[in-house]
């Protein structure tokens, strides 16, 4: 860990912020992402399945 | 005649490209593309940000702060340059009537807005130590935070409009107004020459420029940040296809029930 003196709180949070961000972001963008395939496979097994 | 020539190549090649913007195409080419783009991402990333916050000496000036710059001015570019492929996507779909360019649009923003939170956020967070206050109604202050409403209200259109078509085309308008704050919130420093915000980090003006040990990691987090914006608005325009897909054969199945 770099000695952050007394930016130590400014530096941190920061980093924080932006890093929890990116991860709430990247984890909305993949639970969206897997639903709409998830739901879009079960339709178009469903419409194999009836033939049409 | 052989101008003529050169010109039909010339369109044709132009043409090419707009196949990209067939959904079919667009999800084999972003499938393929993908896993290549996510290794690459966090690849810069890492470099960048590891680089920035162990390895990079305090400023003269400015102590340890100096390392906010790694996640201000990355998401900052981020930020301004979403609202910019927005209104690239937007115009395309104003004038070519591609669905896969509106969709993307739509993808694109809520990284942008997410991305011009962070650098609100960090440049917030910088400001209180260096300039005594955490907000300034400075003019590139004033039209970053301006641009995230328009993200705001870019996003909360499309939410509220029900028809596809009806939507993209008002939130392209959108776009194309907002582009003024996106524009503003790069160039306002220079228009204006007032309020606490320094001018540009980075600069082809070597005087200007900031010392060598900090900028190759900047440039290197500003293209890890921008390698991150492509690859979410390749997952996120899947996710649109998709739905838009969903949404087609839902509509299907509900007619042949009726």
């Amino acid at each position: 860990m770099p000695e952050l003196g007394k930016y130590a709180s400014a530096v941190l949070s920061s980093w924080a912020v932006t890093l929890g961000l990116i991860a709430a972001l990247i984890a909305l963008t993949w639970v969206q992402s897997r639903k709409a395939k998830r739901t879009l496979d079960e339709i178009e097994a469903r419409r194999a399945g009836g033939g049409s | 005649m052989a101008d003529m020539h050169r010109t039909r190549q010339a369109r044709d090649r132009f043409n090419f490209l707009w196949e990209w913007a067939n959904p079919v195409k667009f999800m084999w080419f972003s499938g393929k593309a993908l896993p290549w783009l996510i290794g690459l991402t966090v690849l810069t990333m890492a470099v960048s940000l590891i680089w920035g916050f162990f390895f990079t000496p305090e400023a003269v000036n400015f102590g340890s702060s100096v390392k906010i710059i790694y996640v201000h001015v990355p998401t900052a570019t981020v930020a301004i340059s979403a609202w910019f492929m927005m209104l690239a996507a937007s115009l395309i779909w104003l004038i070519r009537r591609h669905h896969v360019s509106a969709l993307a649009a739509r993808a694109a923003a809520p990284v942008g807005m997410v991305m011009t939170l962070a650098a609100l956020a960090t440049g917030a967070i910088w400001g209180q130590p260096m300039w005594g206050t955490w907000w300034a109604w400075d003019p590139r202050l004033t039209s970053f935070l301006i641009l995230f409403l328009f993200y705001l209200g870019y996003m909360a259109l499309w939410a509220a409009i029900e028809n596809p078509d009806t939507a993209a085309d008002l939130t392209s308008v959108l776009a194309v107004v907002g582009s003024v704050f996106a524009f503003l919130s790069r160039y306002a420093v220079n228009f204006w020459n007032q309020g606490l915000h320094q001018g540009a980090t980075l600069s082809l003006d070597k005087e200007e420029n900031i010392a060598d040990s900090y900028w190759i990691p900047l440039v290197i987090g500003i293209v890890g940040f921008m390698l991150f914006f492509v690859t979410l608005v390749f997952i996120r325009t899947r996710t649109e296809i998709r739905l838009r897909r969903v949404h087609a054969l839902e509509l299907r199945e509900r007619m042949k029930d009726a």
